[in-house]
This record gives structure tokens, C-alpha cells and sequence, in this order.
């Protein structure tokens, strides 16, 4: 090898060295923090470990028991559902209605921009909680607006029927980023596409439905797959408005796996958990994906 | 001139923020009300009173509020500057340097961004207890140390997607002239990374404010709490809720991210529409 060879090599190897200590910090999180407690998330799935206790065997023993003899886990699973069938969807149709709402070149529009992201950049806060717990109460907002009205309110939170409305109604209402991101993908829409429609005499329903849509679409899949994953693990706002009641009517996942996980330290079961979860929602995912192929638009492939 | 259609429209659009932001103007009217008019339907309250704030804020025994606001503050502070330096030098690493198993790796980075944390919450709290980190903020900084916490897998690509934007004549210009690689990264890349580390640190700052989650589960000394613990632990600690207090304090709590998102609105939304966007 002569010299010349030698610098090369060595510059490359140099380089291949430097790239990965750039890297280092964020490769020793994965390892450390995601990468080695995935396995052992995997591991104590299959025991029932309590913390301070060493774990034991079981096999396949809290997969079986959550699914048999665990109503309360079959219950949360189904309020999760629930929840994230009605609030997602209801989110990004709002979301979308009001991006087409702001999407005009007029005077003031950023005020009322601001105005409307405003709650949801302090959505997920324990503060906004508070605020919607007292909204819904027995001597809340809403029942005395509905006073105005003579009509006798009751206690949206304190009732099984409509606490999870509640929850459903606080999430719509912080449309803003998926609004943001919409109101982004309007933007790109090439103006040419509406005046020639315009031209044809289309009128303003068959233009959503033939440009707006169809155009819009990776964007929704985008908000859809974002909005779901967020939906399905939303703690907070449950934890603190309704703390999963009444009757365990807004007991959503993420408040078992707290409650064993933490109040009862059973990390074994947790973890099988918490695997079966993101099972689920894997699933979930997959299929909007699957689904994706035959809504979704992409200009590139020049439609199909 | 305002024609008839825009005035419309702007009618239409006024209506419908005052009904999105009602509840916060109620809730502004709220904090001056005492407790005599809580339930009452007027929104503006007839004896204004400003000792909502001052019991509220020392309604905890032990400690008041300002002991909570500097522990969150302090946390956010560790983990803005660790979240800053990591994300910054792993993004580079990504974005400007070729190594072997790069796409392997950045492929990673992606699909962690999918992965909802419950799969490794119980592992990673084992751990931390095991280091004896519970009831510290350890278990906050440390991980954004290493890039990761909350969002800094989505920071990592946020920054990569923009120091690709960069024109990569400047890094060749400064090779030439016998610029290291560490020095491309802090003299040429750094400086210009500035609007983007500024998105960062606002997204930093809004998620660790509101991680609830995770201050729940490693914080259990009432010495350590951050405001958002304080907060839930108001609700708990009376029998009949004080709802003007809790109102009083819950707004004060939200003022952090209410003054950032003013000052730093269009940095935000652009944040938000063009990385988003991107994913």
C-alpha cells in the first residue's frame, strides 16, 4: 500500500470514527434507554415481577389473565377504543373545516389564528384540566349557560353517559396543531386547480370533494397516524377531570397501566401490558396505513 | 373598502373565536370572583378581588408557589441546555458526516419516533430507581442528555431536516482552509442553526412544562415537585374545592407558555406546519 492509499484509509476511517462519536449520545440512549428496556420490558412480560422483589416465571400467565379474568383491562381497552374512535375523527374534521376557514388572504387573519391555536398550546396541561372540570361540573359553566335557557343541566362529569363526552369534547377543542399542519397543506395546493374547476362550473362542494380532498390527502393521513398514536395515550386530562369514573366510564388505559404499574408496582403485568397496547396499536396504524392506499393521493404517481 | 362578502366572512370567523375562546375568558373573569360568585352566571364578577392569587399562593403548607416554579424551572432549564448540545452534535453527525450504518441509524431514529413510551416506562423506571435516581430530575435530564426525552427524537429530525437545507458549500470552503469536523459543527453549522435550535427549545419547554406523566412517576417529595404536581396536589389537599384559588393558580401556570407563544408565535406554527409536514 503506498502512501497515498494510507491517507485515504485513514481519512475514511477517521471520518467513519467522527461520525459516530456525533452520534454517540443519542446511540447510547437508544441502547440504554429504548433498545436494552424493550428486551426487558419483554422478559418481565413473561414473569410477576413486583419492584424489590425478584421476578418469577409465569410464561404466558399475564397474557392470559388480562384477557380471562381481568374485566377492568378488557374495560379500559374498550374505553380507549372508544375514545380515540370518536376524538380523532371529530378533531380533524374540525381541524380541517376551520383550515379552510382561515385559508383566505384577508386582513386579520393571524389574530384569529392565535386566537383559536390558543387553547390547545395549553391543551394538555393539568391548568386546562382544572378549568374543564369546573366547566362540566354540577355548578359549572355549561349548566349555567344552559340556565339562560331554563333548562335544568346535571353533572356531564359526575354522569357514566356523558363523562367521556367531556374528555372527547376537551381534546376537539385543541384542534389547533393538526389545523396548523392542514392549513400548511392548503397552502400548496396550486390555485390553477380551483379557477379551471371554477372555469368547468364546479361548484363549491364538488370542488372539496374533487381538488380539496384528494389533494389534502397525505396530509390527513399524516394528522390521522399523529392524532391517533397521541390519542390513544392520553393521561392527563383523564387522570385529573374525571380521574377514570364514574363506574370506570372514562378508565382509559393509561390509567390502569399507571395504577398497576406504579400504585401497585406489578411491573410484570404492566409490561405484558404494555406490550398487548402497543400491539394494539400497531394494528391500528397498520391498517390506516393498509386503508391509505386506497384514499390516499400522491401527486408523483400522477394519481391512480 | 370592505365588501360586503369579506365582512361576512369576518363575522363568521369573529363568532367562532369568541365561542373557541370563551372558556378562557371565563376563566380570566373567573380569578376575580370570590367564592360567593363562583356559581353565579355573570361573567364579570361584581366584588373584583385579587386574593384569589395571594392565599392561592401560599394555600400549600410548606411551601408556597415560587418553591414550585423554581424547582420546574430549574428542571427545564437542565434539560433545555442537554437537549441543546445532544440533538445539535447528533444531527450533525446525521446530516453532514457519512458513516457506516447512517441510513441504518436514522431509519431507528424514525421508527422510535412511532414508539409510544409505556413500552419502556417500567424498565426505565427499575433502572432509575435502581441508580437511586427517583425523586431526583435525573431521570429528566439524563435522557436528554442522550438525545431522547421528551420529543428529542423529534428534535433530532427537526434539526437534521434543516441542516440539510444549509448549502454544503460553506462545509467544503471551510475543509479546505483546515476546518476540522467538530469545527464545521461549531463555527459554520451552529450559528446557523440558530432559528431551528430556537423551535426546539420552545417545543422543549411547552412538552417538559406539561409532562405530567412523568413528573407524576418520578417526583414524590412534595420538596421536589414541579407546579404541575402542585397544582394536582391543590385539588387533593382540600375537601371542598376553593375554585377561585385553583383557578388563580392554574392561569399563573399557564403564563409561561402563554408569553413564549406570543413572543415567539410565527416560530411555532412554522415549527409545527413545516416539520410536520416533512414527517
Amino acid at each position: 500500500m503506498n502512501a497515498g492509499n494510507k491517507l485515504f484509509y485513514w481519512k475514511r476511517w477517521s471520518t467513519s470514527i467522527a461520525g459516530y462519536l456525533f452520534i454517540s449520545p443519542w446511540l447510547l440512549g437508544f441502547f440504554l434507554l429504548t433498545a436494552w428496556p424493550m428486551i426487558q420490558s419483554f422478559y418481565y412480560s413473561f414473569t410477576d415481577y413486583v419492584l424489590l422483589d425478584s421476578p418469577r416465571w409465569l410464561g404466558f400467565g399475564n397474557y392470559t389473565k388480562m384477557f380471562t379474568d381481568d374485566p377492568k383491562f378488557i374495560g379500559s381497552l374498550k374505553v380507549t377504543l372508544l375514545f380515540v374512535s370518536f376524538s380523532v375523527p371529530l378533531k380533524l374534521a374540525f381541524a380541517l373545516l376551520v383550515a379552510m376557514l382561515l385559508n383566505r388572504n384577508l386582513k386579520g387573519m393571524s389574530v384569529y389564528r392565535t386566537i383559536i391555536y390558543f387553547p390547545s398550546l395549553i391543551g394538555a396541561s393539568v391548568a386546562v384540566s382544572i378549568l374543564w372540570s369546573n366547566i362540566f361540573g354540577m355548578d359549572g359553566l355549561l349548566n349555567q349557560l344552559l340556565g339562560f335557557l331554563s333548562i335544568e343541566g346535571k353533572s356531564w362529569i359526575g354522569n357514566p353517559d356523558t363523562a367521556l363526552g367531556t374528555l372527547v369534547l376537551l381534546v376537539v377543542w385543541q384542534f389547533g396543531s393538526s389545523m396548523v399542519i392542514f392549513l400548511a397543506g392548503l397552502k400548496q395546493i396550486p390555485v390553477e386547480l380551483y379557477e379551471a374547476a371554477s372555469m368547468d362550473g364546479a361548484r363549491a362542494i364538488s370542488r372539496f370533494f374533487r381538488i380539496t380532498l384528494p389533494m389534502l390527502s397525505p396530509v390527513i393521513l399524516f394528522n390521522l397516524v399523529l392524532q391517533t398514536i397521541g390519542s390513544f395515550q392520553m393521561f392527563t386530562q383523564a387522570y385529573i377531570v374525571t380521574k377514570g369514573g364514574p363506574i370506570d366510564s372514562t378508565y382509559m388505559f393509561a390509567l390502569y397501566l399507571y395504577e398497576k404499574a406504579f400504585a401497585r408496582l406489578e411491573m410484570g403485568y404492566a409490561s405484558a401490558m404494555a406490550w398487548v397496547f402497543l400491539l394494539l396499536m400497531g394494528a391500528v396504524t397498520a391498517l390506516v396505513f393498509a386503508s391509505s392506499e386506497r384514499w390516499v393521493f400522491y401527486e408523483s404517481e400522477g394519481g391512480k | 373598502m370592505v365588501s360586503f362578502k369579506s365582512l361576512r366572512y369576518h363575522l363568521i370567523l369573529i363568532a367562532f373565536s369568541f365561542v373557541m375562546i370563551y372558556p378562557v375568558i371565563w376563566w380570566l373573569a373567573a380569578v376575580f370572583k370570590p367564592d360567593a360568585e363562583m356559581a353565579s352566571a355573570n361573567l364579570l364578577p361584581k366584588h373584583p378581588t385579587f386574593n384569589n392569587f395571594t392565599q392561592g399562593w401560599n394555600a400549600l403548607s410548606g411551601y408556597s408557589f415560587t418553591h414550585f416554579y423554581l424547582n420546574t424551572f430549574g428542571l427545564i432549564a437542565g434539560v433545555l441546555f442537554t437537549t441543546i448540545v445532544s440533538n445539535s452534535l447528533v444531527a450533525f453527525g446525521f446530516a453532514r458526516i457519512s458513516f457506516p450504518l447512517r441510513n441504518f441509524w436514522f431509519a431507528i431514529v424514525l421508527i422510535t419516533l412511532m414508539l409510544p413510551t409505556q413500552v419502556t416506562l417500567v424498565p426505565q423506571y427499575v433502572m432509575f430507581n435502581h441508580f437511586g435516581w427517583v425523586d431526583t430530575y435525573l431521570p429528566f435530564i439524563v435522557p436528554h442528555a442522550l438525545a431522547g426525552g421528551v420529543g428529542g427524537t423529534f428534535f433530532i429530525f427537526l434539526l437534521v431536516q434543516f441542516i440539510r437545507g444549509l448549502p454544503r458549500e460553506l462545509d467544503e470552503a471551510a475543509k479546505v482552509d483546515g476546518c476540522s469536523l467538530f469545527g464545521i459543527y461549531w463555527r459554520i453549522v451552529l450559528p446557523l442553526l440558530k432559528p431551528a435550535l430556537a423551535t426546539v427549545a420552545i417545543f422543549c419547554f411547552l412538552w417538559n412544562w406539561d409532562d405530567f406523566f412523568g413528573h407524576l412517576i418520578y417526583l414524590n417529595s412534595v420538596e421536589k415537585y414541579t407546579v404541575g404536581l402542585a397544582l394536582k396536589m391543590f385539588i387533593d389537599s382540600q375537601s371542598s374545592t376553593p375554585w377561585g384559588q385553583l383557578f388563580a393558580m392554574a392561569l399563573v401556570s399557564v403564563m409561561p407558555a402563554t408569553v413564549l407563544f406570543f413572543f415567539a408565535q410565527r416560530q411555532l406554527v412554522e415549527g409545527i406546519a413545516t416539520t410536520g409536514l416533512k414527517g
